[in-house]
């Protein structure tokens, strides 16, 4: 099965050098290289298959088989930039070839128009930089489709009254309701909800050569053994490197952006798995390495032109960072769901994704999901019930009575963007490479710990109309540890107030672009990764128109 | 033949012998190689000789385990095999935990003695005295826990919080992992150890009418 794969050297000049290849990066790579570019994606984490995945809480979970390390990435925090920064594990990305589309959830939610425009129909929240995208709905939604069609999402078209339009329905039916699903709908409907089928990034019905989901359960947190959990790795990368010009290179850890005389990029330098630096020539470089290290990559690249770190003129870069609110109720029913079968989430509701600020008195939206993610270790770890015994036959018998017959109910919602929620260098602490480490600087926003409040009384009132048999949240207070990761290289039309402009070109090299969760502008409602998709699939777009006028090599 | 590869082996086996359906993945035979050593290196005739904890600590370890998910009417930590997945973690994975156990197993028998001047091992009480020490040794947790997500925490520095994580994690795990013997612990939470599913799962997506858009208003909240 094996086929043999193009591969270049590093000093050949090759079109594009991708850093990163995940969910962004494998889209670009895909595009591009179809486009008939030469490409070169270099990847920080290893080159795993869907044969190397297994049911390894151990290996998943403690050895971090495919997700940053904190013995190697390390990172601190602090809450406000007045704080010491202490070291502690701050971010959790996807570290293999497919990046964080390999373990993530699957929850496939396009924005909705009111995303783009928000700021014009509320105007400034204060403490924020809240504000419009330059880009509009119906500029992404082709691209939407595009996803949902060539990645793979399952899901039922019009099935919400809340969703936004479309111009075509999806590739595939949703996957089969859980437990959880059925009690979900039940009790949202009692409360005058509208809940529907979840569109998963997940294949229901074999799909372009790939695997249906066997529902195996092992999805949050896991590489999918199948194939059928659409990553980067099952659906854009082999299609990337069918077309014989994208080389993925894994193991090698971009630290540095190089960048000539005429201040153009000129290609990448990683480190290669033995430790020794290699400059990745390229005409063009884009950064896809994820919301926390597309910003640090850049401040690592800080150079004499560019004192205060690469693409960074406005001093944006790194900054309004947005890791999404959320709220997270459980309940323990009478007979078992055997929710721990199949997928994470079947039932979602969007009648709160946009909420009247007027009546509530502070902004928010966003959308609810039934679910059981939890593997059995994890759900000893953050499934059971606050005061169920350590250890012993209480601590058994809880075990054996809850596990099947748990499920939660997960409300995810918006952030603000607030300036000095950043990702920077530390000034101490190196990683495993000896470069400062990944720093962050988070405190929720007043109006986002009201809104987790509130998403709570609402997942409590839910799980009160369910019958459930017992219920509890998961505590309520300020946050410490980013999953998303969003807003840091925002886009914009203002190069003093943002760091891309609507082409993912960086406003001050002409030949770098960007393009993850750091380019988006407000948080959506808590699932980022088919936005992020959208986005790389018009990046690509807009790169090859640019690319085939002479106007990036120009 | 060991029958704790079952699973995922006849899933394996079984979506072979429907070669040419479309839910063959080009990935199968890697995987159904994978499958077959794990099977082949478990099924190995050796007793297990213990790599990193002495009898006597693994006797220790084995009996606090079997107090933290003690056997009843169904299995525990003993018929799981836990002492041998915590013996190979300490090997790999946790071998940063050594000096943990070390110290953690001495104070066990300080505590033991000072609470039954008698005794001197944990090991040599009766499960009603092991309980007891049990809930001196077990401090309420006091890392104060943040909100959002978490993993199972493998930085405490506690012997009785690493300890437990481990025996839960020597309960529950995949068996081919290295723990979790014949299932035990998933017949104990109720988890099918089959390795694909159809629906329906449970109870109450059993009788699922199928969906229907809700009849009421879609007004904003």
């Amino acid at each position: 099965m094996t086929q043999a794969h193009v591969s270049y050297k590093p000093s050949d000049e090759v079109d594009f050098v991708i850093v990163g290849s995940g969910a962004a990066g494998g889209v670009l790579a895909k595009e591009l290289s179809t486009n008939g570019f030469r490409v070169v994606v270099l990847e920080q984490g290893p080159y795993l298959r869907e044969a190397d995945f297994s049911h390894d809480e151990v290996k998943v979970f403690q050895q971090h088989q495919i997700t940053n390390n904190p013995k190697r990435q390390r990172h601190t925090f602090r809450a406000t930039p007045q704080d010491k920064a202490k070291e502690q594990l701050s971010v959790l990305y996807g570290n293999c070839v497919g990046g964080s589309s390999v373990h993530f959830t699957a929850n496939f939610w396009r924005l909705h128009e009111i995303d783009f425009v928000e700021h014009s129909k509320i105007g400034d929240i204060p403490g924020t930089t809240f504000t419009d995208w330059p880009i509009r709905y119906a500029d992404l939604e082709p691209y939407y489709t595009k996803v949902e069609w060539e990645v793979g999402v399952s899901g039922l078209a019009g099935a919400s009254p809340f969703d936004p339009w479309r111009s075509k329905p999806y590739p595939m039916p949703p996957l089969p309701v859980k437990g959880s699903g059925v009690i979900f709908e039940r009790a949202a409907k009692k409360l005058g909800y509208h809940p529907f089928p979840a569109p998963m990034a997940i294949l229901s019905q074999p799909h372009a050569g790939r695997s249906a989901c066997v529902a195996c359960g092992f999805c949050l947190g896991f590489g999918c053994e199948v194939g059928a959990k659409s990553s980067s790795l099952s659906s854009m990368i082999p299609a990337a490197e069918k077309t014989g010009r994208c080389e993925i290179r894994p193991n090698s850890y971009v630290h540095k952006i190089e960048i000539d005389d005429n201040e153009r990029a000129t290609g990448a330098v990683y480190f290669d798995a033995k430790g020794a630096a290699h400059l990745q020539k390229a005409r063009a470089v884009i950064l896809a390495a994820n919301g926390a290290e597309t910003p640090r990559l850049l401040l690592l690249s800080q150079c004499r032109q560019f004192p205060n770190g690469l693409a960074n003129s406005s001093g944006m870069v790194g900054k309004n960072l947005m890791p999404n609110t959320g709220a997270i109720g459980f309940g323990v029913y009478e007979e078992p769901l055997n929710d721990y079968k199949g997928f994470a989430v079947s039932r979602i509701l969007h009648d709160f994704y946009e909420l009247d600020i007027q009546k509530l008195g502070f902004y928010g939206g966003g959308g609810v999901d039934a679910r059981f993610d939890m593997t059995p270790i994890n759900f000893v770890a953050q499934g059971l019930p606050p005061g169920t015994p350590m250890w012993g036959p209480g601590f058994k018998k809880t075990l054996h009575n809850n596990f099947t017959r748990t499920m939660q109910i997960f409300f995810h919602g918006t952030s603000v963007p607030v300036e000095t929620n950043a990702f920077s260098l530390d000034d101490e602490v190196k990683d495993a490479w000896g470069l400062p480490a990944l720093r962050m600087t988070f405190k929720d926003h007043d109006n986002d710990l009201k809104y987790m409040q509130w998403m709570t009384e609402r997942v409590m009132e839910i799980l009160d109309a369910s019958g459930a048999k017992q219920k509890w949240h998961a505590p309520v207070g300020p946050q410490q540890f980013a999953v998303h990761l969003l807003g840091t290289c925002r886009m914009g039309d203002d190069p003093k107030k943002s760091v891309i402009n609507i082409d993912h070109r960086t406003h001050d090299v002409k030949n770098l672009f960007l393009c993850d969760g750091s380019s988006m502008v407000t948080s959506g409602r808590g699932q980022p990764t088919m936005t992020i998709e959208a986005l790389a699939f018009r990046a690509a777009d807009r790169i090859t128109a640019l690319a085939k006028s002479g106007e990036i090599s120009g | 033949m060991d029958p704790s590869c079952k699973p995922r082996r006849e899933f394996l086996l079984q979506l072979a012998g429907t070669a040419g359906a479309a839910l063959i993945s080009a990935q199968w035979p890697a995987m159904a190689a994978a499958a077959q050593h794990a099977h082949e290196a478990k099924n190995s005739p050796k007793p297990y000789k213990f790599e990193v904890l002495s009898p006597e600590q693994a006797k220790e370890v084995e009996a606090i385990a079997a107090r933290i998910i003690p056997t009843d009417e169904l299995p525990g930590a003993t018929e799981a095999g836990v002492v041998y997945f915590v013996d190979r973690a300490l090997k790999t994975f946790a071998a940063d935990s050594r000096p943990i156990y070390e110290t953690g197993l001495l104070h066990v028998s300080e505590v033991t003695s000072k609470t039954f001047p008698s005794l001197t091992k944990f090991s040599a009480a009766t499960a009603d005295q092991q309980d007891r020490i049990l809930e001196i040794l077990f401090q309420p947790e006091t890392s104060e826990k943040t909100p959002g997500r978490h993993r199972p925490d493998a930085t405490t520095t506690d012997f009785m919080q690493t300890i437990r994580l481990h025996v839960v994690a020597g309960f529950l795990i995949d068996p081919e992992a290295g723990g979790n013997r014949d299932y035990v612990g998933w017949k104990v939470i109720g988890r099918d150890p089959d390795h694909s599913f159809t629906s329906p799962f449970g109870f109450y997506d059993k009788d699922y009418p199928g969906w229907l858009p809700a009849t009421g208003g879609a007004d904003k909240k």
